[in-house]
């Protein structure tokens, strides 16, 4: 076994074991500080799928925005001294039944498919790549972006702001 | 399971859109019922860029996949937001506590 193929088990193992922990903990600050190793996890299996613009803009966006957004998130709504009873789960049985078929019916059909092959992979500098085909071939969908992302954030202003009556 | 096969990659996806998705379904805090949000929508990122790199040899699928992420972070932003509102409202978080349209 190679040393990257090791690598490669160490990051899939990270990844589900603390996607685990998101589902199961019982602890709330607990599953938000699992959703990093999740999120760390994904960016390092980017990395192995020769995406490495993708998995640094995880790192950026995932890591660094929407984890801190709510950790704060989590911190606002609970006191910290009374967190163990927060987070409440319930149905548990049927759910694990329901992934669980889900789960056999999804990797018996990842096994059993003939996906199409690439010619040739390569393993390249995508940045470049991205940056033209964003101002070329999906130079719409990019200006749809930015008024998705203007509209989310007034929404977020409006909708956590003090309402002052008059 | 090898890191040049793209039944691993689509494996690891599935693994962690069940857990996802189990999330969303039993837990009744709504900051954790977004926690499986994002858990979900890395697995569909994990299959796109998979696909790209194994399947169709561009990087269309890298760009979807960024659209995604930004997509989850505008999410994020306005669902949380609300999340606060809520907890201002009913000063709890529980998704139960909140089933009323109008009070």
């Amino acid at each position: 076994m190679s040393v990257s193929t090791a690598v490669f088990y160490l990051i899939a193992l990270l990844t589900i074991v603390s996607a685990g922990m998101v589902a199961f903990s019982r602890n709330i600050i607990y599953s938000a500080f699992s959703l990093l190793g999740t999120f760390m996890g994904v960016a390092g299996l980017y990395i192995f799928l020769g995406a490495d613009f993708v998995a640094a803009v995880q790192l950026l966006i995932y890591v660094g925005g929407i984890l801190v957004l709510i950790l704060f998130a989590v911190m606002l709504t609970h006191r910290i001294t009374d967190v163990a009873i927060t987070n409440r789960a319930a149905g548990r049985v049927p759910a694990l039944i329901v992934i669980g078929v889900l789960v056999y019916f999804l990797i018996n059909t990842v096994k059993s498919t003939p996906w199409i092959k690439a010619k040739e992979v390569v393993h390249a500098a995508t940045t470049a790549k991205i940056g033209d085909a964003f101002l070329y071939d999906y130079l719409l969908p990019f200006e749809l972006a930015s008024l998705v992302l203007l509209a989310a954030m007034i929404g977020a202003v409006v909708l956590s702001r003090k309402e002052i009556k008059e | 399971m090898s890191p040049n096969e793209l039944s691993s990659y689509l494996t690891i996806g599935a693994i962690l859109f069940a857990l996802g998705l189990f999330t969303v379904l039993t837990r009744r805090n709504a900051i954790s019922v977004l926690m499986g949000v994002e858990l979900i929508l890395n697995s569909a990122n994990i299959n796109y860029v998979a696909f790209s790199h194994f399947s169709s040899g561009n990087s269309a699928g890298q760009i979807y996949a960024i659209f995604v992420i930004m997509l989850a972070a505008a999410e994020a932003a306005v669902g949380l937001a609300i999340v606060l509102a809520i907890f201002k409202l009913f000063h709890t978080i529980d998704v139960e506590a909140a089933e009323t349209m109008k009070d």
